[in-house]
């Protein structure tokens, strides 16, 4: 089991790296979002009710961290939906593998490029002024976090694919995607947005995923934060994961 | 024990209204190990569904099959150890070279990691690419996929080898290649289900041929039984201009049975002196005045025994 999902967690990353089409929106498009965001709406660090920070770019890089791994996880979607139409999924299929190293090698990429991801914020943060709160062991909370966040979004992505079965649809998946995260707290804090996407964002995972990333960047060591961080994306990883390994075997039964 | 064995396999599709559709309706074939076995059949037929059945990719929704000895429906993992697999459009990642193609293939089917690599290098010259190993498979021509497909399904030496339509789209030259290989596996012992809509492929490769029409095996055998089954050899005629066709027609039937003609003549008729008959037929339609541009005379085909078996010629038979 380990073996081959590993070989095709590889080749998921070398295909990440050798396709810098997908590669590059990843990490451009939050960035530039980030860069937008933070030049533009450094005042609302200001209203009543923002949490105190040193800037509005320590508050926003946790949303382009998010924004990124969900961006990852719709390219892992759509690389999983081009396997499929270009018949290597059946090649897969009918080597003598554990079908759930399919999705697992798949989901496993995303993984790794999340670590990538969080990497690549933090050093554009660090580099235009960011500060860690929680200092070095905050960077490594962080990584950790983007690690699961893309996890929690590849197999949601992988999901899709597995349904949808083509990358167009997936491709057309992403604007939902881009109002589940604006649902949340991964933009402005909770309590200064209005009903009821107040309401949504307290019932959305991605808040929490969102807050726990922010925590050690913006404000420090609140353990609790953290911790309900690395809850809700670990139960939104196996989640989307065993829905991704159930319609699989559900695509497998279907043909037969 | 037979490589392969089907009995009465069906598969139908379900509709959204009414009956389903029966794309493979009853299929009963045994294959010999060691045996090169050739599915004819034009597109549509049922070959590409019947691979999938027998490769586990598609469950059976009648009868059962065998590959190897275990049962695709209920051993469907012990089947897949067994078998090799090159489906009909050469499924490989373009963005990959043919050596990591190869790599992850051996790693797929469980190559000990110490082997890995000397087995990839071994497949990539067996099949001429191993100056071409380190380029990504989307550089690579029509052919060259083709072959790298084969090498991937040959990776952990299947007693089973399935080669869904190996060649279609290839150019002469591939094909031929291809075919060689093809020679070779059957020389080492490896058996073939190879699947086709060329019937000189099938001549020249298969030690027996199943003719599919319509979900349903309409002859079997060896080519040479097959053909010396249905068989006289028959004139193809063309006509210089379309004036004379039925007086042609009157003519030829004088000295035998007319036949469906193909698109690339007027009128057939059998002929069953071969060319011996030849000579008459020419002076009779020459007294008739009827002016032929070309006489062609053929000997029995598979397309004959298509021809014979459902009233239809095959797609792309001459």
């Amino acid at each position: 089991m380990l073996r081959p999902t590993l070989a095709l967690m590889r080749r998921a990353l070398r295909n990440a790296f050798r396709r810098p089409q997908f590669l590059a929106p990843l990490v451009v498009f939050p960035s530039l979002f980030l860069a937008v965001n933070t030049g533009g709406l450094q005042a609302t660090t200001g209203l009543p009710g923002f949490p105190e920070v040193n800037s509005f770019l320590d508050f926003q890089l946790a949303s382009a961290i998010c924004q990124s791994t969900m961006l990852g996880g719709v390219s892992a979607g759509i690389a999983m939906a081009l396997d499929i139409e270009a018949g290597f999924f059946d090649r897969l299929v009918v080597s003598p593998i554990p079908r759930t190293a399919v999705v697992l090698g798949r989901v496993g990429a995303a993984g790794v490029l999340g670590a990538l991801q969080a990497v690549w914020f933090l050093a554009i943060g660090f580099i235009f002024g960011a500060e860690m709160a929680a200092g070095v062991g905050g960077v490594l909370v962080v990584i950790a976090l983007g690690v699961i966040s893309a996890l929690a979004f590849g197999s949601f992505g992988v999901l899709i694919a597995l349904r949808a079965k083509n990358a167009s649809t997936v491709q057309g998946i992403f604007p939902l995607v881009i109002v589940g995260l604006f649902l949340s707290s991964a933009f402005f804090p909770a309590d200064l947005l209005s009903s009821p996407a107040d309401v949504i964002a307290e019932y959305n995972p991605i808040s929490y995923l969102a807050e726990g990333l922010r925590e050690p960047i913006a404000f420090g060591w609140d353990a609790q934060v953290i911790v309900e961080g690395f809850v809700a994306g670990i139960a939104l990883a196996g989640i989307g994961t065993s829905l991704a390994i159930s319609a699989l075997r559900g695509r497998l039964r279907a043909a037969r | 024990m037979p490589a392969i064995e089907t009995v009465d396999l069906q598969r139908e599709y379900p509709a959204r209204r009414g009956p389903g559709l029966r794309a493979v309706d009853g299929i009963d074939l045994a294959v010999a190990p060691g045996e090169v076995y050739g599915f004819l059949g034009p597109n549509g037929a049922g070959k590409t569904t019947t691979v999938r059945m027998l490769v586990t990719l598609l469950q059976p929704t009648g009868g059962r099959a065998t590959v190897a000895g275990y049962d695709v429906a209920t051993q469907p993992a012990e089947v897949r150890k067994r078998i090799g697999v090159a489906l009909q459009a050469a499924a490989l990642d373009l963005l990959m070279t043919g050596r990591e193609m190869l790599l992850l293939a051996a790693t797929l089917h469980g190559i000990p990691p110490a082997d890995v690599a000397d087995r990839g290098a071994d497949l990539l010259e067996r099949v001429g690419l191993s100056a071409a190993a380190d380029r990504r498979v989307g550089t690579y021509s029509g052919g060259m996929q083709r072959r790298l497909d084969l090498a991937m399904a040959l990776i952990h030496e299947p007693e089973v080898l399935f080669l869904d339509e190996p060649t279609t789209g290839l150019d002469p030259t591939s094909r031929l290649t291809l075919w060689d290989e093809v020679r070779r596996l059957r020389d080492e012992g490896t058996t073939v289900f190879l699947t086709t809509q060329y019937l000189e492929e099938a001549d020249q490769l298969a030690d027996r041929v199943g003719i599919i029409a319509r979900g349903k095996i309409v002859a079997e055998g060896t080519p040479a039984t097959l053909k010396a089954e249905v068989g006289v050899p028959h004139l193809d005629v063309t006509l210089a201009g379309e004036d004379h066709r039925d007086l042609a027609r009157e003519v030829l039937a004088r000295f035998g049975d007319g036949r469906p003609p193909t698109e690339e003549c007027d009128l057939s008729v059998a002929l069953p002196d071969g060319s011996a008959g030849l000579a008459p037929i020419v002076r009779a339609l020459d007294e008739a005045g009827v002016q032929v541009a070309s006489l062609d005379v053929k000997e029995p085909t598979l397309d004959d025994v298509f021809l014979a078996k459902t009233g239809e010629h095959l797609e792309g038979a001459d």
